[in-house]
């Protein structure tokens, strides 16, 4: 700008974003710490701002063998079904709004406005306005329990479809009709020319869902009641026993670290697609 | 915008829906009906027999001084994330927008919380301020404060306000950089050379150039409180201390949840129904007037 920089003007933005840094930081930084000490220490409050020694035994013994309380079961099962669950939610989102998309962009077809609303409008409608009615359809199919209740109900997406028909928009017409002169029916248009251009739009997408994906909250405290269905965002609360003493505070942390690893992993590692997923799926 | 060069075809595009429509219709608005039906049934003690009763359980409900807790509870609670989510992004956002050194650096280190799982958040924040072995806990009590958010109502919404502020300031720091980014730097400077000192530039051209994006924001967070904080509340509260931190949704899970008052729960459902078409309608009209192609 055209003032002379100060010492202030200077420094300034850089101590705000310090300290903004460390304030987001410090509490995943306390729990990194708390994972490597023992129970006593960390009952009695006795931690330092330096770690401890027993991170390996912490870890080793959560993901193989589990919290003592509560819940029994070892955290790595729990990993491999959030995985699962963020997993299938993910690539069901995008694989069934996708072929939503095509029909509703590059077909005509009585109904067709009906049906883009029809999927519009469930935006208006999230879980947590129809949670039992939904439980109840999900245990009358004798899905609880299942990897297919857990994600099933979830892989509809009025967002996804919403952004696929944007960018099928903006997809030239001379393609559709060069496609056609080649001979390609709407199949091959599909898999040979819609498809490489969308890649990055899908990549996007993913970064978005998986994180949707991993961190569902409500809908699997709902659906799981086997504790080997769990997932780690369900697990985490049941090992915190709130005025008791016999949480293990040092596995509970380490299995908030585990929790929050992947997702903070593909956003850090997928910034850009992250970026442009978050900011193209809120137009 | 109309296209010419189309796939013919008369069963594909129907087939090609069919997936979606079919979760569509079997997981969201067959429910969505059946708590608008139950919201006009009631049954009886015992669970014997159904009755339609139009509605009472609205009249019920509109009449139960719990209820009215209950969504005070949720306006203040939105009201203080909203507001503190906004703020520091917008604080963040404003310097990290300046050209500084490491300003991609600071941006990675900001934004990851957004993956943070709500229930996560909330349990992190349950350990700093645990009253008999969190670390801040312990400093409050050390200044002489009685900290205790198990106890205290006040307290308990302290730490869920805190713990949903910290995982949103990420997602409003981002859309505000964006905001910022798009604000034409040649405005600003001829404000500056006709002597407009920073703080006044900010004020007087950045902060009405940056509504919509606030504005945007602030119906995007007001959604998040209402329905993704579910995670927070259940993990750090339960809703509790004497139902002090029991949001609009909460209520919902934890009255259906004891099981015996179906038709008031599925009553509270359509309320918040209700809400959430408002909130979309309300940020779709907007966004339309926004982005105009």
């Amino acid at each position: 700008m055209v003032e002379r920089q100060t010492f202030v003007s200077r420094y300034l933005p850089h101590a705000v974003l310090l300290a903004g840094v460390a304030i987001v930081a410090f509490p995943v930084y306390l729990a990194l710490l708390a994972s490597t000490y023992d129970a006593a220490s960390v009952q009695n409050g006795q931690m330092s701002l330096l770690p401890g020694g027993r991170m390996a035994e912490n870890y080793t013994r959560l993901i193989f063998t589990g919290t003592s309380s509560s819940t029994r079961e070892p955290v790595g099962t729990m990993l491999i079904n959030s995985f699962v669950m963020a997993m299938a939610i993910s690539l069901g989102k995008i694989a069934i709004s996708l072929i939503s998309a095509y029909a509703i962009v590059f077909f005509r077809f009585p109904f067709r406005m009906a049906a883009f609303w029809l999927i519009f409008i469930t935006l208006m409608l999230p879980v947590e306005v129809r949670i039992y009615p939904t439980y109840k359809i999900v245990a009358d199919l004798r899905l609880l329990d299942t990897y297919t209740g857990l994600t099933l109900p979830l892989i509809a997406s009025a967002t996804a479809t919403l952004l696929f028909r944007q960018f099928f928009m903006t997809v030239p017409e001379e393609l559709v009709e060069a496609s056609k002169i080649d001979g390609a029916g709407p199949f091959k248009f599909f898999v040979d020319t819609l498809l490489p251009l969308s890649v990055t739009t899908i990549a996007a997408l993913f970064v978005i869902q998986f994180i949707y994906g991993w961190n569902q909250y409500l809908w699997p405290l709902l659906i799981t009641t086997r504790d080997n269905m769990q997932t780690i965002v369900i697990g985490i609360k049941k090992m915190i026993v709130t005025q008791d003493a016999l949480t293990e505070w040092q596995l509970a942390m380490a299995t908030a670290v585990l929790a929050l690893l992947p997702p903070v992993f593909v956003v850090v590692v997928m910034q850009k697609l992250f970026v442009k997923g978050l900011v193209e799926t809120e137009k | 915008m109309e296209r010419r060069a189309l796939f013919g075809g008369k069963l594909l595009p129907y087939s090609l829906l069919l997936p979606q429509f079919a979760i569509v219709v079997v997981f969201f608005y067959f429910p969505a009906a059946q708590a608008v039906w139950q919201s006009l049934l009631m049954q009886d003690a015992f669970g014997i027999s159904t009755e339609f009763v139009w509605f009472e359980n609205y009249s019920i409900l509109a009449s139960n001084p719990e209820y009215y807790k209950t969504m005070g509870t949720t306006a203040v609670f939105s009201a203080l994330v909203a507001f503190l989510s906004l703020a520091i992004g917008l604080l963040l956002a404003v310097m990290a927008d300046k050209q500084i050194k490491g300003a991609t650096i600071y941006k990675t280190m900001l934004i990851w919380p957004y993956a943070v799982a709500p229930a996560v958040a909330g349990v992190l924040w349950l350990f700093m301020f645990q009253p008999s072995l969190g670390m801040l806990a312990k400093m409050l009590r050390g200044w002489g404060i009685d900290w205790n958010p198990l106890l205290n109502g006040n307290h308990a919404m302290i730490l869920v306000v805190l713990a949903a502020t910290w995982k949103q300031i990420s997602y409003n720091f981002l859309f505000f950089l964006a905001g910022l980014a798009a604000i034409p730097k040649s405005v600003i400077e001829a404000a500056a050379i006709d002597g407009a000192r920073p703080l006044r530039r900010f004020w007087t051209i950045v902060f009405p150039l940056l509504s919509p994006t606030a504005f945007f924001l602030l119906v995007v967070n007001i959604v998040y409180v209402f329905f993704d904080t579910f995670g927070i509340i259940d993990s750090v509260t339960g809703g509790g201390p004497a139902g002090n931190t029991t949001t609009m949704v909460y209520k919902v899970y934890a009255d259906g949840k004891l099981g015996s008052d179906l038709g008031g729960s599925a009553a509270q459902s359509v309320v918040l129904m209700v809400i959430v078409i408002a909130l979309t309608a309300i940020q779709f009209k907007f966004v339309e007037r926004k982005v105009q192609y």
